[in-house]
C-alpha cells in the first residue's frame, strides 16, 4: 500500500469516526466505542447503529463510487473534466426514480426507489455499452451520453411540470437534490452488491488505463483490447454510479474533483489513480456530511447542494488551468 | 517465415478507394522505408496490415498467422506500432510512457519487472533520453516527445517495429541518429517498417523502400533500383535527379515538376 492511499484511509476512517461523533446531540469518542461494540445505552446505540452510521457509511460509499466511475471515466475519454454521470447513467437513474415518486409508487416499499434508480442505471449501462460495441470513436460515446442526458432531464421536467400534486413536486426536487439523510443498513446492503461488482470491475480493468493516455491507436498497437475495455469502464462505472445515485440522489462533481486532486501524488497515471480517488472521494462526502449536519440552518441543507457548491468553484479551476490539450 | 506479410490488401471509405491490392513482405534483418505523397495511403496501409482496421480485401499475417486470429497481445509482443498521431493527455513522466511499451508483458506502472525495467531503460538509452526520466512530458519540445513515443515502441522489443513518421519532427543530427538506430536495430537481425518523407534518408538507409501512389504500391525494390527520375515525378510530381558517385547515391530535388 503506498503512501497516498495510507493517508486517505486514516483520514477517511478518521471522517466516519467523527461522523459518527457529531450531529444534534455530541456523543464523546468513548461514548461513540462503546456504542458501537455494544457495550453503551441503549440510546446511544440506536443513535450510532440506526442513524449515523449508516448514514455515514452511505456518504462515503457514494463519494467512493462517484470518485472511482470518475477516475476510471476520464481515463477511458481522456478528459479531466468527464464525470461519472457523463454517460447518461445518473440522469436515466434519476429519470427512473421521478417516475415512481410522480406514480406515488415509493410508499409501496422502502427499495422501490433504489430499485428504480438502479434499473434506470442499467438500462442506460446497456444502452451505451451497446452504443461501444459499434462506434469506434469515444466522442461518439460522449455525444450519445449528453444525448441520454438531455433526454432524461426533459422528461424528468415533464414529470416536474405535470407533478399531480405540490407533495410529489416537493419529493422530486428533494430526491434530486441528494441526500443520506435517514439512510438505512437496507439501504446500504442494496445498494452495495452493485458498487461491489462495478468496483471489482474497474480494479480489474484498470491497467488498460494507463495505456489509453497514449491514445486509442497507440493503445491497440500495444496490446490493448479497445473494446473489451471500452465495455469494462462503462459497464463498472455505470454499475459503481449507478448504485450511488440509488442510494443518495444525484451528488455532482466529487467524481470530477476527487481524481484531479491526487492525481499529481500519483505521477498521473489513470490506473494507479482509481484506489486513492475512490477514498477521496468518499472522504470529500463524509465530510461535506458533516458539514451539513452541523451548519445551524432553518430547513436542512441537502448534501447534493453542498457538494456542488464546493465542487463547482473547483470544476472551474481544473479547467482553467488544463496542462495538455 | 516472413515478420509481416500482406497480400491483395484493400479498403475503401463511402466508395473512395484508399488501398488498393497491396502486397508486401517484411524479412528479418530489413530497414523498409514506405514512401509515398501526402494522401497516398501509406497509414491506412500500415494499419490494414496490422490488424488495426478491417480490411476490405486481402489479407494479412505476422509470423505466418493471420492477424485476424492474433489476440492483441500477441501481435503486440511480435510488432510494435509508432502511430503517427501521438496524443498526450496527462503530464506523466518520461520514463513512465517509455514503460507503457511493456503492457503486453503484463507490466503496470509502479510495479515494473526487472525485466521490463532493463527494456525501459535500454530503449531510453538508445533514444538518447538520459537525464529526461522524470521530466514531465508535457515541459519537452516536438522533438523531445517523439523521441519518447519512439523509445515507447522500442521498449516493447519485438523482432518488428512499424513506425509513422518518427522523425518527421526531429532535427537533422536526431533524424540521423534515428535512421542508425534503426539501421543497427536490422543489423542484429530486427526488422524495421517506417513512412519517412524525407527522401534523402530513405535513399541513405532504408535496404528496400515500398512506394505508394493513389493507395497502390507501384515499386517494391532496393533505393538503387527503385530511385529513377521517371518515378520520383510520376509519384511525387517532382524534377529530380539521382546523382550516383559509385560508393554513394544521392538525389537533387530542384523543384515541383
Amino acid at each position: 500500500m503506498n503512501r497516498v492511499v495510507g493517508i486517505l484511509l486514516a483520514s477517511l476512517v478518521g471522517a466516519l469516526v467523527l461522523s459518527v461523533a457529531l450531529g444534534s446531540v455530541p456523543l464523546p469518542l468513548n461514548r461513540v466505542l462503546g456504542a458501537l461494540t455494544f457495550q453503551s445505552s441503549q440510546g446511544d446505540q440506536l443513535v450510532v447503529w440506526q442513524i449515523r452510521l449508516p448514514r455515514a457509511l452511505a456518504a462515503g460509499f457514494v463519494g467512493a463510487a462517484l470518485g472511482m466511475s470518475g477516475a476510471a471515466l476520464q481515463g477511458l475519454l481522456r478528459n479531466p473534466l468527464a464525470e461519472p454521470g457523463i454517460l447518461g447513467v445518473s440522469a436515466t437513474a434519476a429519470l427512473f426514480a421521478t417516475f415512481v415518486l410522480y406514480f406515488g409508487l415509493a410508499t409501496a416499499g422502502p427499495l422501490v426507489l433504489p430499485l428504480a434508480a438502479v434499473a434506470g442505471a442499467l438500462i442506460a449501462t446497456l444502452l451505451v455499452a451497446l452504443a461501444a460495441l459499434r462506434t469506434r470513436s469515444v466522442v461518439t460515446l460522449i455525444l450519445i451520453g449528453v444525448g441520454l442526458s438531455s433526454f432524461s432531464a426533459a422528461i424528468m421536467a415533464l414529470l416536474m411540470n405535470l407533478a399531480p400534486n405540490p407533495f410529489s413536486l416537493a419529493d422530486m426536487v428533494n430526491w434530486m437534490l441528494g441526500t443520506v439523510d435517514n439512510r438505512s443498513f437496507d439501504d446500504l446492503l442494496f445498494a452495495l452488491p452493485f458498487m461491489a461488482i462495478g468496483v471489482a470491475v474497474l480494479l480489474a480493468s484498470r491497467r488498460g488505463l494507463s495505456v489509453l493516455a497514449l491514445g486509442d491507436e497507440a493503445a491497440e498497437g500495444m496490446g490493448l483490447d479497445l473494446k473489451r475495455q471500452r465495455l469494462a469502464v462503462i459497464i463498472g462505472a455505470g454499475l459503481a454510479t449507478g448504485a450511488a445515485v440509488a442510494l443518495a440522489g444525484a451528488i455532482g462533481f466529487v467524481g470530477i474533483v476527487a481524481p484531479h486532486l491526487v492525481r499529481p501524488f500519483l505521477r498521473y497515471d489513470p490506473a494507479r489513480l482509481l484506489v486513492p480517488s475512490a477514498l477521496l472521494g468518499g472522504l470529500i462526502l463524509v465530510l461535506a456530511d458533516i458539514g451539513v449536519r452541523v451548519l445551524p440552518t432553518d430547513s436542512e441543507l441537502k448534501l447534493g447542494v453542498v457538494a456542488s457548491l464546493l465542487g463547482a468553484p473547483v470544476f472551474i479551476w481544473i479547467a482553467a488551468r488544463r496542462r495538455l490539450a | 517465415m516472413k515478420l509481416l506479410e500482406a497480400e491483395g490488401l484493400g479498403y475503401s471509405i463511402d466508395g473512395r478507394v484508399l488501398v488498393a491490392d497491396a502486397a508486401f513482405a517484411l524479412g528479418a534483418g530489413e530497414l523498409t522505408a514506405l514512401i509515398g505523397p501526402n494522401g497516398s495511403g501509406k497509414t491506412t496501409l500500415l494499419r490494414l496490415a496490422l490488424g488495426l482496421l478491417e480490411k476490405d480485401a486481402g489479407s494479412s499475417s505476422i509470423d505466418g498467422t493471420a492477424v485476424e486470429s492474433l489476440s492483441p497481445v500477441e501481435r503486440a509482443r511480435r510488432v510494435a506500432y509508432l502511430p503517427q498521431a501521438r496524443p498526450l493527455v496527462w503530464p506523466q513522466p518520461v520514463r513512465d510512457v517509455v514503460s507503457l511499451g511493456r503492457f503486453a508483458y503484463g507490466a503496470a506502472l509502479g510495479r515494473l519487472s526487472q525485466e521490463d525495467s532493463e527494456a525501459v531503460e535500454r530503449a531510453i538509452r538508445v533514444c538518447q533520453l538520459d537525464g529526461f526520466e522524470e521530466r514531465a512530458a508535457d515541459t519537452l519540445s516536438g522533438g523531445e516527445l517523439s523521441r519518447v513515443h519512439l523509445a515507447r515502441a522500442l521498449a516493447a522489443e519485438t523482432p518488428l517495429v512499424v513506425a509513422d513518421e518518427p522523425v518527421a519532427a526531429l532535427d537533422p543530427r536526431y533524424q540521423h541518429k534515428t535512421m542508425q538506430l534503426f539501421a543497427n536495430m536490422t543489423r542484429a537481425g530486427r526488422s524495421v517498417l517506417t513512412v519517412i518523407h524525407d527522401l534523402d534518408l530513405a535513399l541513405r538507409y532504408a535496404s528496400k523502400v515500398l512506394w505508394m501512389h493513389e493507395g497502390r504500391i507501384v515499386a517494391n525494390g532496393t533505393p538503387q533500383e527503385t530511385f529513377t527520375a521517371t518515378r520520383l515525378r510520376d509519384v511525387f510530381g517532382i524534377d529530380a535527379q539521382v546523382l550516383s558517385d559509385g560508393a554513394h547515391t544521392r538525389l537533387e530535388i530542384s523543384g515541383p515538376a
